[in-house]
């Protein structure tokens, strides 16, 4: 344990368990963003109902949208985590620590995406009880949740660059605002066909569309489009190449 | 070399469109404790970040336990300690769990992290409440344990940005209580305040800054008789009076003040003084509402300085 390699990992899992270790003191917190997903679900599944445009079982459709509305919803999460971070000054003194410089932003990835595969792993439950079956088969049900799982990583980076640019709390409260509309223009709950020209095509371009379209074709329901699976594959992968770096970089010149 | 902590040469940084630091020069001697003294935007934590590497200078050379901040500055953190303006932990764990944490990220390893922890609670007097989340913490408390946390590996430098800036009096006297038992051990400490009180109380040597330049620098007493000391303030119940106490009370360099019906003046004698004012007072029949000793403002301090440079220039 005493190259770089090893203590760039070791200030890496420090910083992660930094993250569990919160979990643990706000569990209340941490219950309340599982069980909002959840209640998205019920509501759109329940009371307002519908579907516009979809085949065969609602339910079925409305899951893996609800999958990749939760995976998008993620950004804010990060987002607040960062920019409490950086107002509160103790980035400041993980900076003057003499510990590996991205340590920071791999414990905020790493304990991110584990509240997220959890979060993924409670609804799917829910679904389950609620009639959701996936048809498609163990391989292609993981690529599904692997699918999911890389858009939020995708919006992870994302969620990191706009706290370190906006790095201020008022800032935070728009983009939460701002994460609805984009959210709800997708196809998480209704079928572009069923919209407006227009509208039917701003939904059909948006990334979270495409990972949605592709996990209900690879968990074998309604909605879902084969060859989808490259564009879920292309959308969050070319978001990444353009924030992942930004960020990174962006990280860095807080010394500037 | 081995005797200097700190050396900043020719330091210039450009923040928010204006020169936060416009060539400052800074020698700290290391083993001593160095105030910076200065008002609201005169870099003094623009300095302090430069120091503690979260800031690159624009030019100038600056080194810290004998390393450059820029292109040493693994080296540089390894020796330093940092207690910012605003409280540097996870406010959401408890006390034991921040230095914890501090001390794996100083590499030390989970068994002396955790023993390092346990032996810094105990010290500042916060074994009890190690549990505790700091958003739980008073300001006192919280500032000892941050103190604590920049200790975690005894670095050789440490940087306190306004250590008792928005502390009540009590929390002040905590933190310059457990400043004072660090210095014995021989850490370099550069502290920075506002208050000349506390510039006074801490520091061995003082440096007076202003629009990112030094300008004064000395011992406390030296700045101190340079700004004329302390100074004695008569406040008399009838401007009317003035003139009259002005022209028989044992004082030279007497100010007047008519809206403030206030007389002040230097003094070098305190208590001579102080008596000869009453005693002359009540000869003339002269009543006074108050009459006080007191320190040079740092206003006064400041402006003096200020001044001072003006001419100079």
């Amino acid at each position: 344990m005493s190259t770089p390699v090893a203590y760039a990992l070791s200030d890496s899992w420090t910083m992660t368990r930094r993250e569990l270790a919160r979990w643990g003191r706000q569990p209340v917190t941490v219950l309340v963003g599982l069980v909002f997903p959840v209640m998205l679900l019920l509501m759109f599944g329940y009371l307002v109902g519908g579907g516009r445009g979809v085949s065969g079982e609602y339910v079925d459709y409305l899951v893996p949208g609800m999958l990749a509305l939760t995976m998008a919803f993620g950004l804010e999460g990060t987002m607040i985590a960062v920019t409490q971070d950086l107002n509160k000054g103790v980035v400041d003194r993980f900076r003057s620590l003499p510990m590996a410089n991205g340590a920071v932003l791999v414990g905020r990835s790493a304990a991110d995406m584990l509240q997220s595969a959890i979060g993924l792993a409670v609804l799917i439950g829910v679904g389950y009880a609620l009639g959701w079956r996936a048809n498609g088969g163990p391989g292609a049900f993981l690529g599904a949740v692997g699918l999911l799982l890389l858009f939020r990583f995708a919006m992870l980076w994302i969620g990191i660059f706009l706290a370190l640019v906006a790095g201020r709390p008022e800032l935070v409260q728009a983009v939460q605002i701002l994460v609805w509309p984009v959210g709800f223009l997708s196809n998480a709950f209704a079928t572009p066909d069923s919209m407006p020209g227009w509208l039917g095509t701003v939904v059909q371009w948006n990334p979270m569309s495409q990972t949605a379209t592709a996990a209900r074709d690879l968990f074998g329901g309604p909605g879902g489009e084969s060859g989808h699976v490259w564009a879920a594959l292309a959308w969050p992968l070319a978001l990444l190449a353009v924030f992942f770096p930004l960020a990174v970089a962006r990280f860095a010149r807080l010394s500037r | 070399m081995a005797d200097t902590a700190i050396t900043v040469e020719g330091a210039r940084k450009r923040y928010g469109g204006r020169n936060a630091l416009d060539g400052l020069d800074l020698t700290v001697a290391r083993g001593t404790v160095h105030g910076v003294l200065g008002p609201n935007g005169a870099g003094k934590t623009t300095l302090v970040r430069i120091l503690s590497t979260l800031l690159r200078p624009d030019a100038g050379r600056v080194e810290v336990a004998g390393r450059d901040v820029v292109t040493q500055a693994y080296e540089v953190r390894l020796r330093i300690g940092l207690l910012g303006q605003h409280a540097a932990l996870d406010e959401e764990l408890g006390g034991r769990q921040n230095l914890e944490m501090f001390g794996r990220l100083h590499h030390l390893g989970a068994r002396r992290a955790r023993a390092r922890a346990g032996e810094l609670l105990t010290r500042f007097g916060l074994a009890d409440t190690g549990r505790k989340p700091v958003a739980a913490y008073s300001g006192g408390m919280r500032r000892r344990l941050d103190l604590a946390a920049s200790l975690v590996t005894e670095p050789e430098v440490l940087f306190l940005d306004e250590p008792t800036t928005g502390l009540d009096p009590r929390g002040r006297a905590e933190v310059w209580e457990s400043v004072r038992a660090l210095t014995g051990a021989g850490t370099t400490v550069l502290l920075t305040t506002q208050y000349l009180e506390e510039a006074d109380q801490l520091a061995g040597r003082i440096s007076v800054v202003d629009a990112g330049r030094v300008v004064a620098d000395g011992t406390p007493d030296e700045l101190k008789a340079a700004t004329g000391g302390d100074r004695i303030d008569v406040v008399l119940r009838d401007a009317g009076h003035l003139g009259a106490a002005a022209a028989l009370l044992p004082l030279a360099g007497v100010r007047v003040d008519p809206d403030r019906r206030l007389l002040s003046a230097p003094v070098t004698d305190r208590m001579a003084a102080l008596s000869g004012v009453v005693r002359a007072l009540e000869e003339a029949g002269i009543e006074a509402e108050d009459v006080v000793l007191r320190r040079p403002t740092l206003d006064e301090v400041f402006l003096h300085l200020t001044d001072r440079t003006k001419e100079a220039a």
